[in-house]
């Protein structure tokens, strides 16, 4: 008998007593109710807790908030798709695309990565990235030391089953919540591990 | 919903691997006792995470809610489980994934081995995983010419020290950062040999040391938080990017899971990622959670595998009042809160699961007539802590005083020589099985001052009972019970209301 | 309103002063208490410890005590061996397949109270010394014990009657929700772990100032007292129902005081009846 077989017989064969599966209930949030303001200043108040830097800008202001943030980086890649004015008065742009992808030796040679993302969590302090256009394959984002991303106001979602009702999760998924960070020597957090240790988002007034 | 097997009940088939004890909990938790390095570092770490807990668990509105959706949710996944895992498989399938099915650790660490063999590596990167713990994967690729390199910063450290975890979420948690630092500086050949011991430069001397392993390997090991029946896709949840360097950078991604961890679907997680972050760390959220569904042409690993492990899963599932132990979500909230953990450690558990949940899933994968195991359920005050702390809302007293009653009951059927407690409880079930009976033995306590010195307090028992003299004194029984006050108070009013 | 004592077994032979206390706190109040003749014990020490087998007539014995008597509630001055009448008689019944019996350990269970849960929900109690005269001029602290907790979520009805005591001056206890290490059998098959968590509990008695720690269950204050004397801290304990009954007249034993069963059975004799 194959191991499939013979595990799914045994499973079949605990639940001789043929359990029910209960009804689930969801009384928890489905969403927060929140103004777009209300969203902005809960997801600053919830990264700045993780320490990320955040600024909170409208969309003419980008390009200058971009550059600023890119300050002292030499390079820096952006994903195919990234509307190409965001990134304007940077320099030492490199795009990545589908059709020429970088090595990971070239992303490892690159001081930072600019991205979009498909939505936010503000409770969580979360975004999502989905590899969409604009957010680009996940090497990008995790490579770089110093990830920027761009969060449209629009994409902020109060509470977390507000977003996920709204994902297309068969895409490769990445949620970020601050920098990386450890907690494993004496639970003392520390940012900045292995991912990107610099996290900077950039909200985006509608 | 659920197909009904028409097969008679089976035999349960249980695990192997890293689940034993190597001796009984009271030997090895005294022995844990006596560190006190250990207490130190466990009475801190779990103290400061609790209150973390506590904190973040207190913002939300909708925490018992939450606890309700996901404890349903988890035993609607029991119910279902073959059917679920069944279309799982055919989803992931159909994504370019492929899966493996492994009824024990030995056929677990086989697959993984030949996988690692067709993909014409001799070494692997590793993402933490308690089911790859489990089956003792690394030791067994070691001795199979595959070197297994630990990215988890804990992890790191216990592989370097030659340790053991104590611990499922922080599994470095016994160890104090000038501990670590002495490992590092032992241990890590291209190491700064001016390494301070601040966690940060810790942090630091791991990202170094792990770097370049990071971006030339071709193989990666994962286990999986979550598994979402209706699209096939697996989650991994972590801090500090090693996960996603695993998950992404490696050709081939190979992950380890156990067929308890599905969830019936993807929307699933919006109840089990507020649950998981806040119960485990404490946190609102993790810093990273990845989530892939079979092969991604461009992006990621091009061949990707899942193994689905059994390994006496199924025999927990066979025990109805043992299976919501299943249900576990690994958050490691129950050792957080647990007075007896947070005295001993994990090490004293013996198994890849410590704490309140290892004391009761441990046996239940093995079975309780394991010798080792067996006295696993009793390392409990029953205190509660640990069901209050559950996300998933599992009642780990009820289960272990259940396996408690599975051992006691196992014990009788051997030939055995009862034990002095067998003795003491039917003696003392025979008494208390009557009012009369009990009265009766009750006028034979002033006796017990006898045993007791000129402070009406007894200080040396004899037998079973020794361990409690050992730290406590126990009052000399008093001359009188209530009962027999009670009745002469009333034969006294009796008498007098009749004259 | 007619009061059935569960007097517990512990409670019965070892502090059959802090049942003569439920009952004098009863009866001042203007209720009828009778004492089931035929009680012995809950059963829990068995059920805990796994001994399902033997737990059976033990549980089956209060079943038909509580049954015999004729009462409104029933009412005992512990949380843990409530919450075993409670919780476990009817899983008891049920997993030895007696229906009937679950449904009787059922009806007896739903009638059954702690004694500050009856004080607060049923009797109305919120002034201990305006209600019972309650007396008891002493800084003390207070340990609320797992079961109660936990598992009956008591919440802070015995330390909230406790402050309404005349005098009385409550110290908060550091972790107070951290188990003793009791346990029952628990402190006698883990008696080192159990040592442990007793240390740092009394640790944290110690540290309130307080001379006394009271509590809701005997066995846990039998198993923090057996701790604190052996460490010749000069703490003692007393439980909750006891302080409750003290008057000015009849004044419980202070903090501090050698509280040997015999001494304050000896004591409770010679003070003569009310």
């Amino acid at each position: 008998m194959s191991a499939r077989t013979e595990i799914l017989d045994r499973l079949r064969s605990a639940l001789h007593d043929a359990p029910e599966a209960p009804e689930i209930p969801r009384k928890y949030r489905h969403s927060s109710g929140m103004n777009e303001e209300e969203l902005i200043e809960l997801l600053r108040d919830r990264l700045l807790d993780y320490k990320a830097g955040v600024s909170v800008v409208d969309e003419a202001s980008v390009p200058a908030k971009v550059a600023e943030l890119l300050k002292g980086e030499t390079s820096y890649v952006v994903p195919a798709g990234l509307d190409e004015r965001w990134t304007a008065l940077a320099p030492g742009r490199v795009v990545d695309s589908p059709e020429e992808p970088l090595s990971v030796e070239e992303l490892d040679g690159i001081d930072a990565v600019v991205t979009g993302c498909a939505a936010a969590v503000a409770e969580t302090g979360t975004i999502i990235l989905d590899g969409s256009p604009g957010q680009g394959r996940r090497a990008c984002s995790l490579i770089p030391d110093h990830h920027v991303c761009l969060v449209r106001a629009g994409d902020i979602y109060g509470v977390l089953p507000e977003a996920v009702r709204r994902l297309d999760v068969t895409h490769p998924l990445t949620w970020i919540s601050g920098p990386s960070a450890t907690s494993d020597i004496e639970l003392q957090r520390v940012e900045g591990v292995h991912g990107p240790r610099r996290l900077d988002v950039v909200i985006i007034r509608s | 919903m659920s197909s009904t097997y028409l097969g008679m009940p089976a035999v349960p088939v249980y695990g192997s691997g890293n689940l034993h004890t190597a001796e009984p909990f009271p030997v090895a938790a005294r022995r844990e006792l006596d560190n006190e390095q250990l207490r130190a570092n466990l009475g801190h770490a779990t103290h400061t995470i609790r209150d973390k807990r506590l904190r973040v668990v207190a913002e939300l509105p909708d925490w018992e809610e939450l606890r309700e959706a996901g404890s349903a949710t988890k035993a609607a996944v029991m119910a279902r489980l073959p059917e679920l895992l069944e279309q799982f498989e055919e989803n992931f399938t159909a994504r370019g994934g492929v899966i493996h099915w492994a009824r024990d650790a030995a056929e677990a660490n086989e697959i993984v081995r030949d996988l690692i063999r067709d993909a014409g590596a001799d070494e692997v990167v590793k993402v933490k995983s308690m089911a790859t713990q489990e089956i003792g994967l690394n030791e067994y690729l070691e001795e199979h010419g595959i070197s297994a390199f630990e990215t988890d910063l804990a992890e790191l450290i216990v592989q370097l020290d030659h340790d053991k975890p104590s611990h499922i979420l922080v599994p470095a948690i016994h160890k104090n950062r000038s501990q670590i630092r002495d490992i590092f500086l032992r241990e890590m050949p291209d190491v700064d040999p001016n390494l301070t011991d601040t966690p940060a430069r810790l942090a630091e001397a791991a990202r170094l040391h792990l770097r370049r392993k990071f971006l030339s390997a071709k193989v990666a090991i994962s286990g999986a938080n979550f598994a979402l029946a209706d699209t096939g896709t697996l989650a991994v949840v972590e801090s500090e990017g090693n996960g996603r360097m695993c998950l992404t950078l490696p050709e081939t991604l190979i992950t380890v899971m156990g067929v308890e961890k599905l969830l019936p679907s993807w929307t699933d997680l919006e109840v089990f990622m507020q649950l998981l972050p806040r119960s485990s760390t404490g946190e609102r959220m993790n810093p990273y959670t990845s989530l892939w569904t079979g092969v991604t042409e461009g992006d990621g690993p091009q061949n990707v595998h899942l193994v689905l492990l059994d390994n006496g899963r199924s025999a927990a599932l066979a025990d109805e009042r043992g299976r919501s132990a299943l249900h576990c979500i690994r958050c490691s909230a129950c050792m957080n809160v647990c007075p007896v953990y947070e005295r001993t450690g994990g090490h004293a558990y013996g198994s890849t699961y410590p704490g309140p949940i290892g004391a009761i899933l441990s046996p239940l994968l093995t079975g309780i007539t394991s010798e080792e195991n067996a006295s696993l359920p009793y390392a409990s005050s029953l205190c509660g802590a640990c069901y209050d702390a559950c996300p998933v809302k599992i009642n780990i007293p009820e289960i272990l005083v259940h396996l408690r009653s599975e051992d006691v009951q196992s014990r009788r059927g051997t030939k055995k020589v009862p034990g002095q407690m067998d003795v003491a409880m039917k003696a003392a079930s025979w008494m208390m099985g009557s009012g009369r009976r009990m009265a009766l033995v009750e006028k034979a306590l002033p006796l017990g001052k006898l045993a007791a010195g000129p402070d009406r307090k007894i200080k040396k028992l004899p037998g079973i009972a020794a361990g409690w003299t050992r730290s406590r004194d126990l009052p000399a029984p008093p001359a009188q019970s209530f009962r027999d006050w009670w009745a002469k108070e009333h034969e006294d009013t009796a008498s007098k209301e009749q004259a | 309103m007619k009061i059935a004592l569960f007097a517990t077994c512990i409670v019965d032979a070892m502090y059959p002063s802090t049942a003569r206390a439920t009952v004098s706190i009863l009866e001042r109040l203007g209720h009828d208490v009778v004492f089931p003749a035929g009680q012995a014990c809950c059963g829990q020490m068995h059920l805990n410890s796994g001994y399902f087998t033997e737990a059976v007539p033990v549980v089956r014995n209060h079943i038909e005590a509580f049954e015999a008597e004729e009462y409104d509630v029933a009412v005992a001055p512990s949380g843990s061996c409530v919450a075993s009448v409670k919780h476990q008689h009817a899983m008891l019944a049920r997993s030895v397949g007696d229906s009937d019996l679950e449904t009787r350990a059922t009806a007896v269970g739903a009638r059954t109270y702690e004694l500050s849960a009856l004080l607060t929900d049923v009797l109305g109690v919120t002034d201990a010394a305006a209600q019972l005269g309650s007396w008891y001029p002493h800084r003390i602290t207070y340990h609320p014990s797992c079961h109660g907790m936990r598992l009956l979520r008591l919440g802070d009805r015995q330390a909230n009657l406790l402050r309404t005591v005349e005098g009385l001056e409550l110290e908060p206890l550091p972790e107070a929700d951290q188990c003793c290490g009791f346990g029952g059998t628990f402190s006698l098959k883990n008696a080192d772990v159990s040592s442990a968590m007793l240390a740092d509990k009394n640790a944290n008695i110690a540290a309130t100032g307080a001379q006394l720690c009271s509590g809701g269950d005997a066995s846990c204050l039998m198993h923090i007292g057996g701790g604190l004397s052996r460490e010749g801290s000069g703490i003692s304990t007393l439980h909750f129902a006891e302080i409750l009954a003290s008057t000015r007249e009849h004044p419980a034993p202070p903090p501090g005081a050698v509280r040997g069963g015999s001494r304050s059975a000896a004591r409770l004799a010679g003070k003569g009846r009310q």
